[in-house]
């Protein structure tokens, strides 16, 4: 029963997104996440996403999910210590200084 | 002369400071080199090749005090020529772990009641491990995309030069990435004994 329910209030709310004056889809709305997240969407587009989120439940917890999980993996910049090598080939240490010779 | 340029002027270079400079950096540039190429013996060649041509530019290089920031940009345009050289820069198809729509274009999410702090995930152990292993299902373009964008902090007007692509596929790319991502990493944000914010 709730799923009926469910199933219905998600036709009603897709035949409004999508017929009403002023609204975009969900999948529109999916195509403007990056321009939003940067700022760089035009007035009027930035006015239609931010009504979107006011009056749908997926795409508002979507985007938050979506901001949590860019936060998440942005943290993958500093690779543990023990990665680094301790020594360096001296065959690389020649080169690299024969190299700056010649340019000399 | 001006107290501006004295302080900007840069010193002469003396042949043990190259070598200072290749001892003290390799490590990290190849840390750096390995998870862009993906490969030890590759990311050799990288660091190797970035480090010739900084030896080589850092007579005209001024602000040395931003000299981590120059060799990371060159390291990382290093490593993107050598993907380039190998062709593996090309998009690739990807399909998976995007959002689901019905047909009227509206999204099928399952409720998120809570959702904790990236910050509180990060202190539950193994969380570091599951990002990576989400990170490692991306193809190899897309993976490439995201660390520039969001791990290193370059525009979308600066990863399109660097790729030599169009901003829109970045911007393309980057999306399904993060798409990817956000469904890949759901196990951890959904993870019920973390401390929550209600949605």
């Amino acid at each position: 029963m709730t799923e009926l329910f469910q199933s219905l209030r998600r036709r009603m709310k897709g035949l409004m997104l999508k017929f009403m004056p002023g609204m975009i889809t969900c999948r529109e709305f999916e195509s403007f996440i990056v321009d939003y997240l940067d700022n760089t969407l035009e007035a009027e587009q930035r006015t239609l996403f931010e009504r979107h989120i006011r009056l749908c439940r997926e795409c508002r917890e979507y985007l938050a999910a979506y901001q949590a999980s860019n936060a998440l993996s942005a943290t993958l910049k500093s690779s543990p210590d023990d990665q680094v090598p301790d020594s360096v080939p001296q065959d690389l240490v020649d080169a690299v200084l024969a190299a700056r010779q010649d340019q000399e | 002369m001006s107290d501006k340029q004295i302080t900007t002027a840069p010193e002469p270079i003396a042949a043990t400071d190259h070598e200072k400079l290749v001892r003290d950096n390799y490590g990290w540039m190849l840390v750096l080199a390995r998870d862009i190429v993906g490969d030890h013996a590759l990311a050799e060649d990288v660091v190797q090749e970035a480090l010739i041509n900084a030896v080589r530019g850092l007579d005209k290089f001024k602000q040395r005090s931003r000299l981590q920031t120059w060799l990371r940009r060159i390291t990382i345009n290093q490593a993107i020529t050598k993907l380039r050289q190998l062709d593996r820069i090309a998009e690739e198809e990807f399909d998976e772990y995007q959002p689901e729509f019905d047909k009227l274009d509206c999204r099928i999410e399952a409720k998120w009641a809570t959702l904790p702090t990236p910050e509180r995930i990060l202190e539950q152990q193994g969380t570091q491990a599951l990002i990576e292993q989400a990170f490692a299902k991306l193809p190899e373009s897309y993976r490439l995309v995201v660390r520039l964008r969001d791990i290193e902090g370059y525009d979308t007007r600066e990863v399109a030069e660097l790729l030599s692509v169009s901003e829109n596929n970045v911007k393309v790319r980057l999306h399904r990435a993060r798409a990817a991502l956000k469904k890949l990493l759901e196990p951890v944000l959904r993870r019920e004994d973390s401390k929550e914010k209600p949605l």
